[in-house]
């Protein structure tokens, strides 16, 4: 509406000009500005249907390829049952762990300088842009039983390749980065004065972080929780070669995708429009919690 | 300007590369293949590169994905499959040329285990014991299938039984999509031990893996059956691909990385040498 009406303007100011010039070419300009404009506009308004169909036509066609009874069938299949359940089991357990490791961290981090902040900072986010494959190896090499640290933990009895707990540390390692950021921006939000006044009214500083920092954080903390969920939930090439492929214990919804389209297409389907499903809320909880988190900034 | 005379130049050097490679033979020949046929048909490969000039350009992976891959539109020129199931998914999508489908080679599944076996495995008889950690195929997968194939043998013999066969699934820490996981697994001393071929024992791998053979009467035998695509844009070519497969020369390759022979007469030359000498 607003650009709309800065380009009208501009167009009759430009009108106005030309005018002033000459007087023959007055009913052609308008015509030609008025021409151009709606050339912009159709030229945008396909532009942003094409952006939306390229997203659409992928999702809808998992939708068209597997009809709804088919769906519903494969939904008693085994494989999606104990896919649902792991994936839903390991990904809260990772939120969980994600949340009680990294809200001290994103709280520091966002309110004291320490030397070497920088670099924890970094390591902190490399994750998000390290290849989920060199995550997986890299897990491996150091919790896998020949791994650096695995193999110690190995002459204990304690093993984590190719189990659930792998899954989980496959998770959280990929996943932390996006809790972390979002927190730590939540908690800059949250103006020091705040704490200053607990502070000096007597409250104690645990009780300042529990009862005013925490719960005026507390929608970005969160959806950044949801949204580290949701990558889990996702989360395939490090869980492949670090976790293995186990029905039952390590194989996630991603990584029944990925068999079953090589035997079973409709299981394939199935779960991939569960996990659709899923996104779909993920992202109208993100949606609906920032804006909370604005309005509370706003007012 | 000077940027526009550079680019200039690219354009009519794109230009000309691609006419020319028009003008040309093909310079690629697209072969999806098994992924237990990696090395020696990575040597094959070479071979037809030196005799043809052409380059082979290989998709290794199980023949589940790869007929997956080509039933969904990825194109080949041949198709070299570790059982005829995934071979007959293609078939029946038709897109197999079915006039040359044939078995180009045996191979036998086999216990493979870490050079320094740290779980001190024999042979099929400790695969049921507790606490081990053992990497088989899905059951796409063809050495998935022949796993599966073993098992029920196993399982309806007196000296094993059905419990034997729980206490071997018991074990399966990971499934795999492709028998070189199942290797890499095993190799880098992840599992204990894992099913695959026989000829995953390469040369190269002999230093980090040991095999151990399965009798005779639980193992199956693994035919590999290969043929050309219809799409293929260079069927002449890929008929010398697989007659090289099948020559002397490309038998001698395949039973060193311990493929067996399959019977008949091999062909004797191939079609490409046959052309130089006719030349």
């Amino acid at each position: 509406m607003n650009s709309k009406q800065v380009i009208m303007a501009s167009d009759q100011a430009k009108a106005g000009y030309i005018k002033g010039l000459s007087v023959h070419t007055d009913e052609s300009v308008l015509i030609s500005s008025r021409v151009k404009e709606i050339s912009l506009k159709a030229g945008l308004g396909l532009i942003l249907f094409l952006a939306g169909a390229f997203i659409a036509l992928p999702v809808a066609s998992l939708f068209i390829k597997s009809p709804l009874d088919v769906t519903l069938r494969s939904l008693h299949d085994p494989v999606v049952i104990d896919a649902l359940r792991l994936s839903l089991t390991t990904s809260a357990l990772t939120a969980v762990t994600v949340v009680i490791m990294g809200t001290p961290v994103a709280y520091v981090n966002a309110r004291f300088h320490y030397p070497g902040k920088e670099v924890l900072d970094s390591l902190i986010d490399l994750p998000v842009i390290m290849p989920p494959a060199v995550a997986g190896i890299a897990l491996l090499m150091a919790f896998g039983r020949m791994g650096i640290l695995g193999h110690h933990l190995n002459a204990l009895g304690i093993t984590i390749a190719f189990t659930t707990v792998a899954v989980v540390i496959a998770q959280v390692f990929v996943s932390s980065p996006l809790y972390i950021r979002q927190a730590r921006t939540s908690f800059e939000g949250v103006a020091p004065e705040y704490e200053n006044a607990a502070r000096t009214l007597g409250a104690s500083r645990v009780y300042t972080f529990s009862h005013v920092i925490l719960p005026m954080a507390s929608n970005g903390l969160i959806s950044g929780a949801i949204m580290a969920f949701a990558r889990s939930l996702g989360e395939f090439g490090a869980t492949i070669m670090f976790a293995g492929n186990f029905q039952g214990r390590t194989q996630t919804m991603p990584l029944a995708i990925y068999t079953a389209m090589q035997g079973d297409l409709d299981v394939s389907l199935c779960i991939s429009i569960i996990l659709v499903a899923i996104s779909f809320v993920v992202i109208a909880m993100v949606k609906i919690l920032t804006r909370r988190v604005h309005k509370n900034a706003g007012s | 300007m000077i940027y526009k005379r550079l680019f200039g130049a690219i354009v009519v050097a794109l230009v000309l590369a691609t006419s020319t490679g028009l003008c040309q033979e093909p310079e690629e020949l697209t072969v999806f293949a098994a992924a237990s046929l990696t090395g020696a048909f990575g040597e094959i490969g070479q071979l037809y590169e030196n005799e043809t000039g052409i380059h082979v350009l290989f998709n290794f992976d199980g023949s589940q994905a790869l007929a997956t891959q080509m039933v969904n539109g990825a194109y080949a020129d041949v198709f070299a499959s570790a059982n005829t199931k995934q071979i007959n998914v293609v078939k029946k999508a038709g897109l197999m040329n079915t006039s040359r489908i044939a078995i180009f080679t045996k191979n036998k599944p086999a216990l493979i285990v870490p050079i320094d076996n740290p779980a001190g495995i024999t042979g099929l008889s400790d695969l049921n014991r507790s606490g081990l950690k053992i990497v088989i195929g899905t059951d796409d997968v063809p050495i998935g299938d022949y796993t599966r194939q073993i098992m029920d043998k196993l399982e309806n013999d007196t000296t094993y039984g059905y419990w034997y066969k729980v206490g071997f699934y018991n074990n399966v820490v990971s499934r795999e999509t492709n028998v070189n996981y199942i290797v890499s697994k095993v190799a880098l001393g992840e599992a204990d031990a894992g099913i695959a071929y026989k000829s995953d024992v390469t040369p190269a791998m002999a230093e980090k893996i040991a095999r151990i053979e399965i009798p005779e009467k639980y193992n199956v035998i693994a035919e590999y059956p290969m043929g050309a695509l219809n799409q293929t844009r260079y069927p002449a070519q890929a008929d010398m691909f697989m007659r090289l497969v099948e020559s002397d020369q490309g038998r001698a390759v395949l039973e060193k990385y311990g493929f067996d022979p399959v019977s008949g007469p091999a062909i004797p030359s191939t079609a490409a040498s046959n052309a130089k000498a006719a030349a």
